[in-house]
């Protein structure tokens, strides 16, 4: 075992929570996970969040965050236990021979610091080079990993490069001082599907050359198929299954392993167009005030009563915007918005109470959209107050059903936000935007910051609400898998613009234009040697036009 | 145009405006004061033809809008008029308790403001420990703590009981720089003492806050020493609030510092204009009012100026 660079055994881990209205318990966290690493190999751990990946994966730098404490087994680095160092070995370990890629590259760069500067701060600290070399080492990892101008990229401060570029800069930052291991901690889940293929292929690439061991932490099981040799599969903190890549993603042997591998399996018929729609956006341009520059370029686009539209498209291309013209919340510079047949104020403002309450919206974050201090039974109560006028037993009645229709019952009445999970947040949401009996829920990314089986039970969801209340969805994500799922028409929206739409089946057959091509082949897929396959084939294509 | 240089114009061009607001907020709060000047000088003996012909004299007699814009373009000439008790131009006899403010200022900034920072870094090295329990503790109870209580402790104790200072902070033109530290150190002592905990508690507050940030983490998973997080990537991006903290604190040095002028019988700015306050010396009001706006707007404008070369964002467009 000479090779074996990073040895855990028996690892728990637990941490201190302080429940609402209770006593701080002391939880576990990671149970007994043990798990080995050889040099210039790549273990990828996979689970839901809450599982405990990041947390392991820090353990191999003996990093506890927030109250986090390691409290049994070995963390062996070069076969060295490191969890008893003290603070002065610690500090010689991390950035040294361990290094950290983390989640969210633009806020773990300091914004006040030139990107060079931060890039080799950990290779002259720890003495690992003289500085010109570490220069010129930063230098050589920024033209590795495809950044622009590597020679004066880092001269730049973060905020003045793309997240993608910030995120590859994080990986230079990482691989700067030549260590043995490095840790990264889903390095592409903030990014765009079409930026997170280029910088898979570059992260891919830099570890096959620089021979670096790599822990690599994800939720994605696609994602994590294309770069890992070994994959470990954890949920609350234990480990599910734990072998080679092929035989995870192939020949999986575990119930839940196989639930990650065959999520997203909801079947829905398309329904065809009516001719009346619900929802007519004309013709819409928008722009923010005190800018130049039009958001919406445009839009034209229908939704026929329990129907769901798809607005897809990556950050910046302003499906957003187009939520808050249709609420009102942005009053468009033209166009209108037609309603079940009316034409809408253009202001909420203006808005009768009617029109408020046919038309709901659902958020991203769902915590973030209910009052803490509110129970459910109050936060869905509201809408019945408000737009019926409903009190009392006949109050909580309607309340009740509610709760039932989102398949929660009668038991949360009386429960705070802080005491659900992330699904059963959004559920409650969800009851809301119902209670008022809308005809169009406008639902903005609802699926986005939860986990994928918690995800696919939200969607399935909504399509059966849908049938029962026929309530019309506008659908806004960045994710294609969801659009599948779900979606009656799609319309891929691009800087502003429509770019294509119509009925799904259209929008997903051939022959495509050439920005739904790049969206819909930058989908990582549950294959091995997918991402290979894909750069290759752009590569043909780049040589041949 | 460079966005910083139109965000600092604006600044410039806003202090300014603040600036005349102050000299008609001074100008008006002056003239609505119970009395008469004509017969505040003249006592209350004075014939009605003698109080006649001063008031003309004076120009009281010219309507408000006429008596503010003399008075202004006066100001801004450097001309502030003449003492009505004395008749000593104002300009002169202001311009040196001043300069003595204004030392007195200096040293106990130069002294706090470091002093302030390096404890707040201290104590977020050290957080929920003794010595920063220690630090918030003193300085909390020297914020407490009167100024005039911490003067005159300070006298009977320092100057009385140990003869260490003089508790008399003269100083005149013929002192050297040593002679005249050593007659400010005991005022110097209390305005550190008072300013201390402020900038001290902000400091430890902004770092703390940024603190949390996720390229914190990055900093100590490179496995730097806390004091250097602390220093190169906290301090750097915490500079905007403790700035403005400062500024207050240095704006209060200087016009604040009445209570401890007084206590110290130390020739300063406090001193004169409580000395004429009391003689309902209204032209020398007016001034020494006009000094202290221009001194308390400059000091913040400079704090929004740093504010804003400090971000990035601003100095670095895209």
């Amino acid at each position: 075992m000479a090779d074996t660079l990073l040895q855990i055994n028996g690892l728990k881990i637990e941490a201190t929570v302080f429940p609402p209205g209770e006593p701080p318990q002391d939880i576990t966290i990671v149970d007994g996970v043990s798990l080995s690493l050889e040099k210039g190999r790549v273990l990828g751990l996979i689970g839901e969040s809450g599982a405990g990946k990041s947390t392991i994966g820090l353990s191999a730098m003996a990093y506890g965050r927030g109250g986090v404490r390691i409290t049994g087994g070995e963390v062996l680095v070069n076969g060295r236990d490191i969890l008893p160092l003290g603070t002065r070995g610690l500090r010689a370990l991390r950035g040294a021979e361990v290094t950290y890629v983390a989640q969210s590259a633009a806020a773990a760069f300091n914004p006040a610091k030139k990107l060079l500067e931060q890039v080799i701060e950990a290779t002259l600290v720890h003495g690992r080079a003289s500085k010109r070399e570490a220069e010129e080492r930063a230098i050589a990892l920024f033209a590795k990993l495809g950044l622009p101008e590597p020679e004066t990229f880092g001269n730049r401060y973060p905020h003045q490069v793309s997240g993608g570029q910030l995120q590859r800069a994080m990986t230079a930052l990482a691989l700067c001082p030549q260590p043995d291991l490095v840790i990264f901690d889903e390095p592409t889940t903030a990014l765009d599907v079409t930026t997170q293929i280029d910088v898979l292929a570059a992260i891919k690439e830099a570890i096959r050359d620089t021979g670096v061991a790599a822990l690599y932490i994800t939720h994605d099981l696609a994602v994590v198929a294309q770069v890992s040799d070994d994959i470990m599969v954890l949920q609350s903190g234990r480990t599910v299954e734990y072998g080679s890549t092929d035989q995870i993603i192939n020949h999986p042997q575990e119930e839940y392993t196989r639930a990650l591998v065959s999520v997203r399996s909801i079947e829905h018929k398309e329904k065809l167009p009516t001719d009346a729609p619900v929802l007519r956006v004309k013709n819409i341009t928008a722009r923010y005030s005190g800018t130049q520059f039009d958001v919406l370029k445009g839009i034209s686009v229908d939704l026929s009563p329990g129907q769901t539209l798809a607005v897809v498209g990556e950050s910046g291309s302003g499906k957003s915007t187009l939520a808050r013209v249709i609420t009102g919340l942005l009053p468009p510079r033209d166009g209108t918005i037609e309603f079940a047949g009316r034409t809408l104020a253009s202001d909420q403002k203006n808005r009768p109470r009617e029109d408020l309450r046919e038309l709901q919206m659902i958020y991203q974050m769902a915590d973030v959209a209910m009052n803490p201090r509110q129970t459910v039974g109050t936060i869905i109560g509201r809408p019945l107050e408000f737009y019926f006028g409903l009190r009392g037993a006949e109050k909580r009645r309607r309340i009740i059903e509610l709760l039932d229709e989102i398949e929660m019952g009668e038991a949360f009445i009386d429960r705070y936000p802080a005491e659900l999970s992330g699904g059963q947040k959004q559920r409650v949401c969800i009851a809301r935007a119902l209670a008022a009996k809308p005809k169009l829920i406008i639902c903005d990314e609802v699926t986005s910051a939860l986990d994928p089986l918690v995800a696919d039970g939200i969607l399935k969801l909504l399509l059966n609400l849908q049938k029962v209340e026929d309530v019309a969805y506008l659908f806004i994500t960045h994710d294609l898998a969801t659009v599948r799922a779900i979606a009656d028409s799609i319309a891929v929206m691009y800087r502003g613009e429509v770019v294509r739409y119509g009925p799904k089946s259209e929008v997903l057959a051939p022959p495509f234009d050439d920005y739904t091509d790049l969206l819909l082949s930058s989908v990582p897929e549950m294959q091995l040697g997918w991402l290979e396959k894909v750069i290759a084939t752009r590569k043909m294509e780049s040589a041949g036009n | 145009m460079h966005p910083v240089l139109k965000l600092v114009s604006q600044r410039l061009a806003l202090g300014i405006l603040l600036l005349f607001s102050a000299s008609v907020l001074i100008f008006v709060g002056t003239q609505i004061l119970p009395g008469d000047v004509a017969q505040s000088i003249l006592g209350q003996s004075a014939t009605p033809e003698a109080l006649a012909n001063l008031r003309a004299e004076l120009g009281l007699n010219d309507p408000p809008m006429t008596r503010y814009f003399n008075w202004l373009y006066a100001a801004l000439h450097g001309d502030l008029g003449t003492a009505l008790t004395n008749g000593q131009d104002i300009a002169t006899s202001m311009g040196r308790r001043l300069g003595n403010t204004l030392f007195l200022a200096f040293w106990a900034a130069v002294i706090s403001v470091p002093l302030a920072i390096f404890l707040g870094l201290l104590a977020v090295r050290y957080r929920d420990r003794w010595p920063d329990k220690l630090i918030s503790g003193v300085t909390l109870a020297s914020i407490s703590i009167p100024e005039f209580l911490i003067g005159y402790l300070v006298v009977y104790f320092v100057a009385v009981k140990l003869g260490w200072f003089s508790s008399v902070a003269m100083i005149n033109d013929g002192m050297s720089l040593l002679e005249k530290l050593n007659a400010i150190a005991l005022p110097v002592f209390v305005l550190v003492l008072v300013v201390l905990a402020h900038m001290m508690r902000m400091t430890r507050a902004a770092i703390l806050n940024v603190m949390q940030s996720a390229y914190i983490e990055t900093a100590e998973l490179k496995g730097l020493s806390s004091f250097n997080v602390i220093f190169r990537h906290a301090f750097p991006n915490a500079i905007s609030p403790i700035v403005n903290v400062v500024m207050l604190n240095l704006a209060y040095l200087v016009v604040g510092v009445v209570v401890v002028e007084v206590v110290f019988v130390y020739p300063g700015m406090g001193q004169y204009l409580v000395d004429h306050v009391a003689k309902r010396d209204v032209p020398v009001v007016q001034a020494c009012g006009l000094v202290f706006a221009g001194v308390y707007i400059g000091l913040n404008m400079i704090a929004d100026i740093v504010s804003i070369l400090a971000n990035p964002r601003l100095r670095h467009p895209k």
